[in-house]
């Protein structure tokens, strides 16, 4: 198993005895020297605004942001770039899709529905739960079954007539990584009309995703989750959607002409973006795929996926632990959550904190799923291409110390 | 901060907290969620002196007779609610609306961190909202 960690600065400032064990990449992913130094390079070298300088400078920044644009397109196996929106993350990008899109087409008349999971991050769920509510129009959640996997059965019947399905492709608690293409393969022949939404921000940074193959609508992510700065998100949409719908904020940069009667607005994806974008996020997330892709994504799957069995069969011997989620493997990403009888999540969190290894605690953006757990937190460990089985061990270990503290 | 947080006395403390259960009798009660972890924690407050003639709310003067506590948390929040529950027992509605956020961190005399405040802090929320 090769060992990446060289190549992120932030693990080689620690001293060998309390060296940083980071496994809360689901929350955010450490960032390699490629990245910094491309925004570095950013800031140093050509720093200037997008889209109007007629100067060098301006012309480079330009260049590398609409660069990045369509190796994004690329990456997520896009039509075209102009399906690809900067926004800050996915939280905002599933925001627009609910002012924009959500707006112009749920009405309470056609008494249209509103389709979410039970295993959504509160991104995913807030949102429409609140579309539905402001448009007085039924709010439908699909339930999972016992063993953490989404009711597909159940589904078909909730979306007959359902004018949208918002729903993960990977459960940031349960780790499941749901079968997205199958799903929305059926669904569009139980009903034609659905307009399918998918929260990708657990699943790009770890797998490789084509938004064509899936045939969803809209697809979200997060640069932070997948080694790119804080600040840069995507939204793609399918350009026939995107058409129609109105902008999301007004300013510049997304008009094409404006009068004092008047104003035209830009072609997607401009359209949606107003402002001075995260220029420096957004190279940085060029920069990101680069490495990504430099190791290939199948080989950062596999690596996870090592480690999760690694951690899984470690955890399954511990006494009084509970294993949340699919117990095969091969229908999890890098996300393990757990419970340790007689110790709550947050004391796990910490006893190991102060060990120097990074672990999650509480309910993840994630309090609908985990009521129906009935559980009122858990504790998360989240693997990434940077992680060694060593860090696994050094958890393990850590976890033994949590049950002797407690004496469980 | 291990050593501080998990000490023997405190872990006994948190496995055997005061004043925890539903009273028989109580006048006020409330409950709130930990919107960080999703811990919540109700609690019971009866006074001594006897609610005469329809009185919704409690003077400023009378005392705490019963206080209990209950539910979910980790070692920080259940701790801070049985020492807070402890402490406002016998107290005046006045003094305990006095009680500041840092007499609670005194109180507990646990050295929290920032994200742990809202644990160390969940009970006092609680308890004020009974005062209100």
């Amino acid at each position: 198993m090769k060992n990446y960690k060289n190549d992120f600065p932030i693990f080689n400032q620690n001293s060998k005895d309390k060296q940083l064990v980071y496994l809360d990449s689901a929350a955010t992913s450490q960032k390699p020297r490629a990245v910094l130094d491309a925004m570095d390079e950013y800031y140093k070298n050509y720093n200037s605004n997008v889209r109007r300088g007629l100067y060098p400078i301006a012309e480079i920044a330009t260049q590398k942001v609409e660069e990045v644009r369509n190796q994004v397109a690329r990456f997520i196996n896009a039509r075209d770039a102009s399906e690809i929106i900067f926004v800050r993350n996915s939280t905002e990008a599933i925001n627009l899709v609910m002012n924009t899109w959500g707006d112009m087409s749920i009405d309470m008349a056609m008494d249209d529905v509103i389709v979410a999971t039970i295993m959504e991050h509160h991104s995913n769920f807030v949102p429409w739960q609140f579309l539905a509510q402001y448009k007085e129009t039924a709010f439908v959640v699909i339930d999972i079954t016992g063993e953490g996997y989404i009711d597909v059965d159940g589904m078909y019947k909730k979306i007959k007539n359902a004018k949208i399905l918002a729903i993960t492709h990977v459960s940031n608690v349960l780790g499941t990584i749901n079968p997205i293409k199958e799903i929305i393969k059926k669904i569009r022949i139980v009903n034609p009309n659905i307009t399918i939404l998918i929260d990708g921000a657990q699943a790009v940074p770890h797998m490789k995703v084509d938004v064509q193959d899936l045939d969803c609508d809209f697809y979200v992510f997060s640069g932070h989750k997948m080694i790119a700065a804080t600040g840069i998100g995507v939204l793609y949409g399918k350009k026939k959607l995107l058409e129609e719908m109105p902008p999301f904020l007004f300013g510049g940069e997304m008009i094409r002409e404006v009068t004092v009667e008047q104003t035209t607005f830009a072609n997607a994806p401009f359209k949606f973006e107003a402002g001075t974008p995260d220029i420096a996020g957004i190279i940085s997330l060029g920069a990101a795929i680069d490495y990504l892709e430099d190791i290939g994504m199948e080989i950062v799957k596999n690596h996870e996926k090592e480690l999760l069995e690694h951690a899984f069969s470690q955890m399954e011997k511990i006494n009084g632990l509970t294993l949340y989620g699919p117990k095969d493997i091969k229908d999890r990403s890098g996300v393990i959550s757990f419970n340790i009888k007689g110790v709550h999540a947050h004391d796990i969190a910490q006893v190991l904190g102060d060990m120097n290894i990074c672990i999650r605690a509480g309910h993840h953006c994630a309090m609908p799923l985990h009521k129906h757990l009935g559980i009122v937190a858990s504790a998360r460990i989240s693997v990434y291409i940077y992680n060694t089985k060593e860090d696994i061990d050094l958890f393990i270990s850590g976890l033994k110390k949590v049950k002797e503290i407690f004496k469980v | 901060m291990e050593d501080i947080v998990y000490r023997e006395e405190i872990l006994e403390h948190y496995k055997t907290p005061l004043n925890f259960g539903k009273p028989d009798k109580f006048a006020i009660s409330s409950r709130q969620t930990n919107p960080f972890c999703g811990d919540e924690i109700e609690m019971f407050v009866e006074f001594e002196e006897k609610s005469a003639g329809g009185a919704t709310i409690p003077p400023q003067g009378w005392k705490i007779k019963t206080i209990g506590f209950e539910g979910v948390g980790c070692v920080i929040s259940i701790v801070a609610g049985s020492m807070l529950t402890d402490y406002a027992k016998g107290k005046t509605k006045k003094e305990l609306t006095k009680f500041s956020q840092e007499d609670m961190l005194d109180l507990l005399g646990i050295e929290v961190s920032e994200t742990r405040k809202k644990c160390a802090l969940l009970a006092f929320s609680v308890l004020k909202e009974c005062l209100v």
